[in-house]
């Protein structure tokens, strides 16, 4: 029965060319621009360590003085360092890591090479183990090696391949800020979207060149960059100078592997500012917060604003396509009326002309999609010409590829029933007779 | 002509005259805010910067010691003022559209009770301020012995010109000359008031409150080197910012030669609302694609109602009606239908404008704005109509003696 009904919407499509080539149009434009809009929102919203965010958390505690202190008030985005150190030693979680990025000029040993900068992240040695880093070469450094303040590096692929044209470097000297360094790890290709351990260095399509430990880089005085937050008398942060005591600079996250360590870590920093209270430190009462990295996104507003409305939009744009598909589906079902008559009169049930009438709207709903399909691979395709910093990560993977044929065929199917209703009413004599 | 028979034929046709005036209502509601969004990323992109933007660029250097930062200074300023071309050079922490270094809270009295607002320090050499090209409205501008040398971020105390929008923040009403300013234990004393000059970012900061700057003279010195202002005629800024290139190798090859930082100010200008030129552009597409998909299913609908009613037409044509009647019999009927999605639509339209300013910094929807969308989908229907009203004005009499 299937076979003949589709056989009958295939003929039936034929036979009224131009009107089955303005419905497939128009669900090609609707499904085009929401896909479209749809595949940067799940991209930029989208995960960044699928295996792990749920066990990773970011650790907020609330070190302000109490000058318009405002009791919903949420902490600092960051920790000071004093504090960074002191959760660092506690050594609570299953893994943690005090980090802050900047950048640093590289000086190469090549005398064709002149020097250039580029983006470092200051961390601790848990960072690697903690975000699943995968390495090309060598490892990280050690916790030990990392308090010593080894003159350790670990460098991305792409330096490994600009400097050392993509040979195994462990063991080699990098001059950094006037420092050598010996590279100790390459990474592989490793890129997180979002950048969701730091977002002060905008969120999508960020990777830093070379990692070094936080405590080499306090010693040196290297440049940071990212947010300073200070209050009181705080200040510094500037060519070489530290910030201050006041002032929140660095991210601390910790791994923590079950719910039960979660709530033993958050009761851990509770007792942990009461402490700091007590010794005078911390004016306020405990306020602290551990979000995972889906949690930590969410509250950053991570998706731009941009890219909601364009959604919003897209799918705007889609209602119209559909209200419109409705309507020629009407007119297209309607003008049939004679031989649906005919058909009801020679003993067919309502029920085989509605399954009849959704096959056909079906088949719209398929083509629209593959032409929808192909705008949305246009339109992505605009989107990363656009200048924005998320515009590389725009493609289209295989679950969204399933989405649009899906949404293509619910949106025609789902357009389709008004009209198809519609025409199954027609009573068959009175379609005969006024023929 | 006659309404009444239209509107009798309309109502045979409820469903399909539903869902007409349905789109026209959905395209109408997202026609008029996307406009909107349209005229307010526009209205972005043409911020009043208040400086004479083609005749300046800015040269930034990082890299170098700041123990060496008088002596960069020194030997910068000294090969860029030798560049052919050039009319000034000048040390400037800020730049309009670019680096981004005084951002900081103000208070209007010591003990920093009173918060006035976060605002740009633009601190600046000797001439700095007569090269950026600001207007002076009120007040006196720097003279020489304003600009002193400091140790740390900024000036701790210094005669300052602030913009007229920031001067009516923070004393409505009240003249500011005199006026005194804090930054925790720094101060500042108003001496001149300025047109506009605006903030490195605007973009990020709500309406109003854009060119909310203050211009601080200092001596160039540790703290205020590597961020310099160059002016020239507007056609010679191009090739002066790429002869600075070679002269910074040349006399400074210590310090690193920032190339994203060191632009024209036109061209910082470009690429600080690129991305909401990007935006706007797809917003038209969505108007473009939104006005193509309506007027199809106008040409779609209006179509099958014609071949449905060709032995109407053919009656009506041979008891006495003109090809003129029939032709404008459609074009009513698609006015009226037109006419009853506008009015729904200009509803939908409000309320799309009352939900898009919950989640994004949107003013009201500007009353104006409907009537003009109203014009538009009214010719839009009128185009689309057209075709199939000829076709049916070209229904011949004879029809009316044929079965079907």
């Amino acid at each position: 029965m299937f076979g003949y009904y589709l056989d009958l919407a295939l003929r039936s499509l034929r036979r009224n060319k131009m009107l089955t080539a303005l419905m497939v149009l128009a669900i090609a434009l609707g499904i085009g621009a929401s896909m479209t809009a749809l595949t940067v929102l799940h991209v930029l919203s989208g995960d960044p360590l699928p295996d792990k965010s749920g066990s990773l958390y970011y650790v907020q505690v609330d070190p302000q003085d109490i000058k318009g202190i405002d009791p919903d008030k949420e902490p600092p985005y960051q920790v000071t360092l004093i504090d960074g150190l002191n959760l660092l030693r506690a050594a609570r979680a299953d893994h943690q890591a005090l980090m802050t990025g900047g950048s640093v000029p590289v000086q190469p040993d090549q005398s064709s090479l002149d020097p250039f900068y580029v983006e470092a992240r200051y961390t601790t040695a848990d960072f690697f183990p903690m975000f699943d880093v995968p390495f090309l070469y060598g490892q990280g450094w050690t916790a030990t090696e990392g308090e010593a303040k080894a003159r350790d590096i670990v460098i991305a692929k792409s330096l490994n391949d600009k400097l050392f044209s993509g040979a195994n470097s462990v063991g080699r000297t990098l001059r950094l800020a006037g420092v050598s360094f010996r590279v100790v790890g390459v990474l592989d290709s490793w890129q997180p979207n979002p950048h969701f351990y730091d977002l002060n260095t905008g969120s999508y399509a960020y990777g830093e060149d070379v990692f070094l430990p936080l405590q080499t880089m306090l010693q040196l005085r290297l440049d940071r960059g990212g947010s300073t937050d200070c209050w009181g008398n705080g200040g510094g942060g500037a060519s070489g100078i530290l910030p201050s005591d006041t002032c929140v600079w660095l991210q601390f996250w910790a791994q923590l592997d079950s719910p039960a360590k979660v709530t033993a870590y958050r009761d851990f920093l509770v007792h942990y500012s009461l402490d700091q209270k007590a010794l005078g430190r911390f004016q306020r009462s405990p306020n602290v917060r551990l979000r995972n990295v889906m949690q930590w996104l969410d509250y950053n507003m991570v998706v731009p604003g941009d890219v909601r409305l364009q959604t919003w939009l897209a799918f705007g744009f889609l209602l119209v396509c559909l209200v419109n598909t409705v309507g020629l589906m009407l007119a297209k079902f309607m003008r049939r009326a004679g031989e649906l008559g005919v058909r009801r009169a020679l003993g067919a049930s309502r029920r085989a002309l509605f399954a009849q009438l959704l096959i056909e709207s079906g088949v719209v709903g398929l083509v629209g999609g593959v032409g929808g399909l192909l705008l949305a691979m246009f339109g992505l395709w605009l989107v990363r010409q656009r200048p924005s910093d998320y515009a590389v990560l725009a493609h289209l993977d295989l679950s969204m590829l399933f989405t649009t044929f899906v949404l293509a065929l619910c949106a025609t199917l789902l357009a389709g029933l008004l009209p198809a209703w519609r025409a199954c009413q027609i009573a068959p004599a009175l379609q005969l007779k006024s023929n | 002509m006659q309404i009444q028979p239209i509107l009798a034929a309309l109502r045979r046709h409820r469903l399909a005259t539903l869902l007409i005036t349905m789109e026209i209502a959905l395209a109408c509601a997202v026609l008029c805010n996307a406009c909107f969004l349209i005229a307010n990323r526009i209205a972005l992109m043409h911020v009043n910067s208040g400086v004479d933007e083609t005749s300046l660029a800015t040269v930034q250097l990082t890299g170098y010691e700041t123990e060496q930062a008088v002596d960069l200074n020194a030997r910068a300023i000294s090969g860029l003022r030798n560049i052919p071309g050039m009319q000034s050079v000048t040390v400037l922490n800020s730049i309009p559209f670019g680096a981004r270094r005084g951002t900081a809270g103000i208070t209007l009295d010591p003990a920093g009770q009173h918060f006035g607002g976060v605002v740009e320090f633009y601190v600046g050499s000797q001439g700095s301020l007569e090269a950026l090209g600001v207007r002076l409205v009120a007040g006196r501008g720097p003279q020489a012995d304003d600009f002193h040398a400091f140790e740390g971020l900024m000036p701790g105390d210094a005669s300052v010109q602030i913009t007229r929008s920031l001067a009516e923040h923070l004393w409505p009403g009240v003249d500011p000359l005199g006026k005194e300013l804090w930054v925790d234990k720094w101060h500042y004393r108003v001496v001149g008031i300025i047109d506009h000059l605006v903030r490195p970012d605007p973009a990020g900061w709500p309406e109003g409150s854009k060119d909310w700057s203050i211009f601080v003279p200092a001596l160039p010195g540790k703290y205020l080197a590597g961020s310099y202002l160059l002016r020239a005629a507007p056609k010679d800024v191009p090739h002066v910012l790429r002869d600075a290139r070679a002269v910074i190798t040349k006399v400074a090859p210590d310090a690193v030669f920032d190339q994203e930082g060191s632009q024209t100010i036109s061209d910082l200008r470009a690429s600080t609302f690129r991305q909401d030129r990007a935006m706007a552009g797809m917003l038209v597409g969505v108007i473009v694609a939104l006005l193509l998909v309506t007027a199809l299913g106008i040409v779609g609908l209006a179509s099958f109602w014609v071949q449905q009613r060709r032995r109407q037409i053919g009656i009506r044509r041979a008891i006495g009606a003109t090809r003129s009647d029939i032709l404008r019999y459609f074009q009513t009927e698609n006015f009226l239908i037109v006419s009853f999605g506008i009015a729904i639509g200009m509803a939908l339209a409000f309320l799309l404008n009352l939900l898009l300013m919950k989640s994004y910094e949107l003013p009201h929807l500007p009353l104006y704005y409907l009537p003009v969308g109203a014009l538009v989908l009214w010719a839009l229907g009128q185009l689309a109509v057209l075709g199939p009203a000829l076709r049916a004005a070209a229904v011949p009499p004879v029809v009316a003696t044929r079965s079907v």
